[in-house]
């Protein structure tokens, strides 16, 4: 399986923000989306998710399902991250299974807290959670919810040192499963062997 | 659970913690019913005529109220995205957005308008049939109302233009509405025909309703 675009074009607000991409994200190998604020790394993502129009070109995902779009098998964790202030950290992930595909019983919700290492929050209300804690609430998504694709933006946002630890292994162990996960990052996500698709610099030879 | 039950029961969730939506409007209705008599003054035939407009013209703004949330506290964490690539398709999402909207804030208005119905003279007969109104009625509001939530959901203080947007379509809604519920206290006009209309509003709005709004949200995420 693997996720392929071709001359991707994506305009924001009238600016390109994208032109003339082309790359290919295999499953195993993950794909960090690196280049400057602004570059198009969220645009990127959330067009891959669906939520953007393309101008131009296309992306595929190839060995998927064909009667889903690539959001429907794509798991999309954006700077919002869906984490619903009112419900308990438990209501949400049983929420997101539900809506994602798959129910989830309440063991499997506590072995993704627990991967996260925040399975003492499960009834807590998400309101009275830290930033970090809701967000690695929002990562046991991919957890709890089976799909092949995980698009991640800036995934280690508000993450202290050992979570960012724990997202590695799951991003890992994601891979090894035969995953695609593509993530835009400014730092080090410390995955083995990722490809890198620098953006950027092809606008700024244009502009 | 299903996604759709699960859905529902999310909002059921989020309703009665966060409260606003249900009380905000039963509350609302409340004021607009009481302060009714002091400014129509002590005459009680007066009164008992006016009532069933009152009773719809409050209801309709009570629902208004509160659904510019609708989807806006969805659009503003996040949890749209989830929504929209998740296993219900977006119009079904909507119709259970809807139904939950309904039950939380419009139900609890059908259920008090006989008690406040009381405090517009209104005789027992016409009490029911009003309640009966209302309650074959609001189901269009919340709809029609749906499809200005989803055009304003990325507008901040979109309030405003979804009560502007949205307010001409419930006119058809408050027309039969009224003319039903006076028939009922009274009026020239039968109750069975304009309350058939009603009801068909109600259920147009529920068939069609659910793809405007649909597709708004999906043009919205841009």
């Amino acid at each position: 399986m693997r996720l392929r675009a071709w001359d991707l074009t994506i305009e924001r607000g009238g600016r390109r923000v994208i032109a003339g991409l082309s790359f290919e994200a295999s499953a195993g190998l993950g794909l960090i989306v690196t280049g400057p604020n602004g570059a198009g790394k969220t645009s990127l993502l959330r067009a891959l998710a669906g939520f953007l129009p393309v101008e131009a070109g296309g992306f595929a995902l190839e060995g998927g399902d064909r009667e889903r779009t690539v959001g429907e098998q794509a798991h999309y964790l954006g700077h919002a991250d869906g984490v619903k202030a009112a419900l308990s950290a438990g209501e949400n992930l049983a929420f997101a299974a539900a809506m994602l595909g798959g129910g989830s019983s309440r063991p499997a919700q506590l072995a993704a807290l627990t991967a996260l290492g925040l399975s003492h929050v499960i009834d807590f209300p998400a309101r009275l959670l830290s930033a970090g804690q809701r967000r690695r609430v929002a990562l046991a998504r991919l957890l709890v919810a089976e799909r092949p694709v995980w698009l991640l933006d800036e995934p280690t946002t508000a993450l202290d040192a050992a979570a960012q630890v724990a997202l590695a292994a799951i991003m890992q162990a994601h891979l090894k499963g035969g995953g695609i996960l593509v993530a835009a990052v400014h730092g080090d996500l410390g995955l083995d062997g990722a490809q890198e698709l620098r953006l950027g610099s092809t606008r700024e030879a244009a502009a | 659970m299903t996604p759709a039950l699960s859905l529902l029961v999310r909002e059921w969730r989020i309703a009665r913690r966060i409260g606003g939506g249900a009380s905000v409007g039963v509350v609302f209705f409340l004021i607009l019913v009481a302060v009714m008599p002091f400014a129509l003054g002590p005459d009680l035939n007066l009164l008992a005529r006016l009532g069933p407009a009152i009773l719809w013209i409050a209801a309709l703004l009570a629902t208004l109220l509160g659904l510019d949330r609708l989807f806006q506290a969805d659009h503003d964490d996040g949890s749209l995205d989830l929504l929209i690539n998740g296993s219900l398709p977006l119009e079904v999402v909507v119709l259970v957005k809807c139904a939950a909207h309904w039950t939380t804030s419009a139900l609890p208005l059908v259920v008090l308008s006989p008690l406040f119905g009381l405090m517009l003279a209104m005789a027992p007969l016409p009490l029911a049939l009003v309640a009966a109104t209302l309650a074959a009625g609001t189901p269009a509001l919340t709809m029609v109302g749906a499809i200005g939530a989803a055009l304003t959901v990325s507008l901040r203080r979109g309030g405003l233009l979804m009560a502007i947007l949205v307010l001409p379509l419930t006119i058809p809604v408050l027309i039969f509405g009224v003319a039903a519920a006076s028939a009922a206290s009274g009026g020239a006009a039968p109750f069975l025909s304009p309350f058939l209309a009603l009801c068909a509003l109600s259920l147009a709005a529920i068939a069609l309703a659910p793809f405007a709004a649909a597709a708004a949200l999906r043009h919205a995420r841009e």
